[in-house]
């Protein structure tokens, strides 16, 4: 099963519009909303991770969103975690909403799962050490 | 039943039977305490956690012609210069006149440590005999005379939770915390801290021969702030800060792994301290204390976002709820993170117990014990006019 995160822009006039029920309905996608910021008559980004469906029904997707002049952009920043040079404290899963940071028994060693990551960048301030960093 | 003298005996010839304070709880459970006391002679316990009150002092020797520095910067921190000519203290949270927060006397001490050259700048008014005004060179750890560690206030005993009832997210050296609860940050080693398993200082002490950094150092006096007086549970472990201890080592014996720079956010600069410290099993109370587990030692958890001395409080929790991923408070399910490493101070306690095993490590009876009674002082504001 394929999967895409994409930021999507949304000009002024169509924040109002309901354009990812038609993402579920259309096209059968599934959508996971990882940061989101819409105030209706301004312009608003959502960042998605669209699932359930094989790539051309998500490029599908994506290409009914463009027609209606929403601007897609792939997530393009990662997230680098320097794993030598960690000390393993946890601080950053602190602020790690996505759970992508996580430290845990037995080992209580940092994990970094890249999948779960929405790049909200938090980690990179809350780490003490400063080996968080973001990549383009 | 045992003395420091028969365990150092067992060290020397390598017989020693030494268990980390986490191992113990196991050993403990199979053999029972009487058992355990006679069989084990020493528990090491550990921690690896950001601790402000750190520092070095730093002798650089005389320069031709000399100088006796009245001001002194290392890569840019100031350090403080008002002692004998060429000795200067750079305190761990010294802040970089260039760099600001990146940058302080945290890092000039681990760059140190890894073996980098760091800028020495040193003004002065210059004298008869110290005619020099200012100079300018590099410097490593080895061209140095004395750099050792000394560390006011480490090791606490016990540190409560952190948590934020108010709708922003703040910024402060308990990491950052999320408003409206959003997370719970604490920072003890729990069943593996030093001073949780002798709480009542029966063997940790002044001349105690400890792990620090990577090397070998002694607890050189009892810590600022220690406060043994804080309230205790009904098993003798203070629910919040409690003893703490002031420390000392040769910093060229240490390891940046053990001893590391960190920024927390909006509030400044930090040292990772690796501290390890030896409990010789003198007799089953002492042993008992080390096999103290997760479950029976508990914290309060504070408000930070009320900044006032005395910070609301929303009850006590055991580190082993804390160590579970969440807690609840006010009903609301809140997810806990540690900023200590428990992973490094396992590290250090495996190290240290090795050591002792080989014996190439003895320990200390202290010279004298750390205070049962001391009182912790407020800082009150005196007007003008009373003075």
């Amino acid at each position: 099963m394929a999967k895409r995160k994409v930021v999507l822009t949304f000009p002024p006039e169509l924040t109002e519009m309901p354009i990812t029920y038609h993402l579920v309905k259309d096209y059968d996608l599934a959508i996971n909303i990882l940061k989101a910021k819409i105030t209706p008559g301004e312009e608003g980004k959502l960042v998605l991770e669209l699932s359930n469906g094989d790539e051309k029904r998500i490029q599908a997707g994506i290409d009914f969103l463009k027609k209606q002049g929403v601007i897609v952009e792939p997530v393009s920043k990662e997230i680098v975690f320097n794993e030598p040079e960690c000390v393993h404290c946890g601080s950053c899963t602190a602020v790690c909403r996505s759970n992508a940071l996580s430290i845990a028994p037995p080992e209580w060693k940092l994990k970094f799962d890249k999948e779960l990551c929405i790049v909200c960048e938090s980690c990179v301030t809350a780490c003490p050490m400063g080996i968080i960093k973001v990549s383009f | 039943m045992k003395t420091y003298a028969e365990i150092n005996d067992k060290i020397r010839q390598g017989k020693a039977v030494v268990f980390t304070a986490e191992e113990i709880i196991e050993v403990v459970k199979e053999k029972g305490y009487s058992a355990a006391a006679r069989e084990v002679d020493v528990v090491t316990t550990a921690t690896f956690g950001p601790m402000c009150s750190s520092g070095a002092f730093i002798n650089f020797g005389h320069s031709d012609p000399p100088i006796r520095m009245a001001k002194v910067w290392l890569n840019d921190v100031p350090a403080y210069a008002g002692i004998a000519a060429v000795d200067a203290y750079i305190g761990a949270t010294e802040l970089s006149e260039t760099k600001g927060f990146a940058y302080g006397g945290a890092h000039v001490i681990e760059a140190l440590v890894r073996g980098e050259k760091v800028e020495l700048k040193a003004a002065s008014y210059g004298t008869d005999c110290y005619p020099r005004k200012e100079i300018k060179t590099k410097i490593g750890l080895n061209d140095l005379n004395q750099a050792y560690l000394f560390n006011p206030r480490n090791a606490y005993q016990n540190y409560p939770v952190a948590v934020n009832s108010s709708n922003r997210t703040i910024y402060t050296y308990m990491g950052t915390l999320l408003p409206n609860f959003g997370n719970a940050n604490y920072s003890t080693a729990g069943e593996l801290s030093p001073l949780l398993n002798d709480p009542y200082y029966r063997t940790i002490g002044i001349g105690t021969r400890i792990f620090l950094g990577g090397g070998i150092g002694y607890v050189a006096w009892e810590g600022t702030q220690h406060n043994p007086g804080q309230t205790r549970d009904a098993n003798g472990i203070p629910v919040s800060t409690a003893g703490t201890l002031a420390l000392i080592g040769d910093l060229k014996q240490m390891n940046h792994q053990f001893l590391r720079a960190a920024l927390f956010d909006r509030y400044g600069v930090s040292m990772y301290v690796g501290v390890g410290i030896p409990i010789p099993v003198l007799d089953e109370e002492i042993l008992k204390q080390t096999a103290i587990s997760n479950r029976e030692i508990k914290t309060t958890i504070l408000d930070y976002s009320v900044p006032k001395r005395s910070r609301p409080n929303f009850g006590l929790v055991s580190y082993e709820e804390l160590r579970s991923g969440s807690i609840t408070i006010n009903g609301k399910k809140v997810p806990t993170a540690p900023l200590s490493s428990l992973y490094h101070a396992r590290q250090i306690a495996y190290i240290l117990k090795e050591w002792i095993a080989k014996g190439r490590f003895l320990l200390t009876e202290p010279v004298q014990s750390l205070p049962l009674e001391t009182k912790v002082h407020t800082l009150e504001e005196v007007l003008e006019q009373e003075v």
